[in-house]
């Protein structure tokens, strides 16, 4: 039980932390950046649930964000939807669009997975690149509307939009949480682990990994409506290759497969791009080589690199109270014994 | 109960098995003989749907089974607990056993019932059940394995080398263990390189020569049998 609020200690600082954040700073470019931040870390938490868990590294889903958030940008400009009922449109059809995707990428495994879904990735762009009659090609898609109000509730203001997408944010959170701990989350973990060996056991593996793909384009799509909605402009250039790498690197830094590793990661790397922003460009140079070792000497991230440091530790203590490191034979033994003593 | 008729299974051009027939009665405890690469590990492949028969066809219970998806097997009352004792390292003892009730998991109950049986049958499993499954010793992970196989509450069991790289003294508990689950109604079908100890407790043997069936009879008979003494025997 310990362990469990230990587990969620975290969590509470972050919340905690991230809701008293504008008090402490005044300043609208921190907040800017922050939103943005939770904004990727929705996405990250989507990719995090295919990749991580279920270990199908999608490089498609720069090109789900993309179409998240065209499709909250065309159902209210064009369609002149109400906000609310557009986003939930925007979420649906990302998600029926992951399914039909799914339905044939996930034929494929490891690395064809990947190259596979990177082309997918890159139709996407394409199609949104050069359909100029419905997306407005390289010129965009210009004045999509920030949400509209809830009763007295509006989100005008960049500290309100801070906290709407705080509360998705909260709210992906939470679902990933009871997904990973359900029967459902280590469905997916089995999966990751041998295919085969799930399979045997008697778990459709197809319909899980449908299941996986399309919760995870659904928040690659929401991640993407939100960002359409608080930019209030979109480009083609959201969903190019480069942003599918960017949430890579967020989610190997912070952690592949852990709850926090989205968070952690993402976190990071925009704080520190925004401190080294005088460097231009040559910030990869930096960015380049600290990776590579990360992903040498952490290959879970920084998220992962805890876990394993915890648990050393637990394991540590465990062996220092009495010598309990007993050889094989002892050990058989010691079953044998406990064997004639229980019947 | 399950019936094997001239099933092959091909590895692109190569067989890896060759018009094999099998039949397991109810009840029983059917062992297939062989050494590495003999083929029985992809009949098993083949029963459980990992591995599609390339030519034959298998019937569980009256109705054919080829071709099934392996979790419409697993449903039908057939369970593989595969070689190399795999589990899901990283879960715990008492996780694992719940994923293998996974056919059954919305019947809760049962669920629990087949877990306490489990425990029961392993006491060791009920001490470590909130270890890692990764951090076990040999013999109390191929436990695992078995347990878990048995969560699904299959009709038939098939048991995938249970006593590799396994100590002789934990062997011989495996073996025990496998008899009396055999005892208590389900049938398992056994691959085994050592002979003797299965030959022990099983009711008939098929003998596996580089993908094809060899010999087959009675446990006494296979183990009078000269060629199976030299072979696997080694007297």
């Amino acid at each position: 039980m310990g362990a469990y609020l230990k587990k969620r200690g975290w969590m509470i600082g972050f919340i905690l932390l991230a809701v008293v954040f504008p008090f402490l700073s005044q300043n609208d470019y921190f907040l800017h950046v922050l939103t943005l931040a939770f904004i990727w870390m929705i996405a990250v938490y989507g990719l995090n649930l295919l990749a991580g868990y279920t270990g199908y590294l999608s490089l498609a889903h720069a090109g789900f964000f993309a179409i998240g958030a065209y499709a909250l940008g065309l159902l209210t400009v064009k369609a002149g939807l109400n906000y609310w009922i557009a986003l939930v449109l925007a979420c649906v059809i990302t998600s029926a669009i992951g399914f039909v995707v799914g339905l044939v990428a996930l034929r494929t495994r490891e690395h064809f997975f990947a190259i596979y879904t990177l082309c997918v990735g890159y139709i996407i762009y394409l199609v949104i690149d050069k359909w100029d009659s419905l997306t407005g090609g390289v010129r965009g898609l210009i004045g999509i509307p920030a949400p509209t109000a809830i009763g007295p509730i509006s989100f005008e203001t960049p500290l309100s939009q801070y906290y709407l997408i705080l509360f998705f944010l909260l709210a992906t959170i939470l679902i990933m949480y009871r997904i990973i701990h359900s029967l459902t989350g280590r469905t997916f973990i089995a999966i990751r682990n041998s295919e085969d060996l799930a399979q045997t056991i008697g778990i459709s593996t197809m319909k899980n990994k449908l299941l996986v793909f399309v919760l995870s384009t659904f928040f690659a799509g929401l991640a993407g409506a939100l960002y359409a909605s608080f930019i209030r402009f979109i480009g083609p250039d959201i969903g190019y290759i480069t942003i599918i790498f960017d949430f890579l690197t967020y989610l190997l830094v912070g952690g592949l497969g852990t709850l926090a590793g989205p968070i952690v990661g993402t976190f990071l790397i925009v704080s520190v791009s925004q401190s080294l922003q005088f460097l231009q460009d040559y910030r990869m140079l930096i960015f380049g080589p600290l990776l590579t070792i990360l992903i040498i000497f952490y290959p879970r991230g920084i998220a992962g690199a805890y876990l394993d440091f915890r648990m050393k530790r637990q394991a540590r203590k465990k062996k220092s109270v009495p010598s309990k490191q007993t050889s094989y034979v002892q050990q058989s033994q010691e079953d044998e014994e406990k064997r004639v003593k229980e019947g | 109960m399950l019936e094997l008729s001239n099933v092959s299974v091909k590895y692109g051009s190569f067989a890896a098995v060759k018009d094999i027939d099998i039949e397991v009665e109810k009840g029983e405890l059917v062992v297939l003989l062989g050494s590495n690469g003999a083929g029985k590990s992809t009949t098993f492949n083949a029963i459980s749907g990992l591995q599609k028969p390339s030519a034959g066809d298998i019937f569980f219970e009256g109705k054919s089974i080829t071709g099934l998806s392996p979790d419409k097997i697993v449903q039908a009352g057939i369970v593989q607990c595969a070689e190399d004792r795999k589990l899901f390292p990283q879960m715990s003892v008492h996780q694992n056993l719940i994923m293998g009730a996974y056919v059954h998991r919305k019947k809760r109950k049962q669920v629990k019932e087949s877990i306490s049986e489990v425990y029961e049958l392993f006491p060791i499993l009920r001490e470590k059940k909130e270890n890692a499954a990764g951090s076990l010793s040999g013999g109390q992970q191929q436990m695992l394995a078995i347990g878990r196989a048995l969560m699904s509450r299959p009709k038939m069991m098939l048991l995938d080398e249970p006593s590799i790289g396994l100590a002789p003294l934990i062997v011989e508990q495996m073996f025990e263990v496998i008899q009396k689950i055999n005892k208590d109604g389900t049938t398992v079908l056994l691959a085994e390189q050592n002979a003797f100890a299965a030959l022990k407790i099983a009711d008939r043997g098929y003998v596996f020569e580089s993908g094809s069936m060899v010999v087959k009879g009675s446990s006494e008979e296979l183990l009078a049998n000269d060629t199976v003494r030299r072979a696997y025997i080694g007297a």
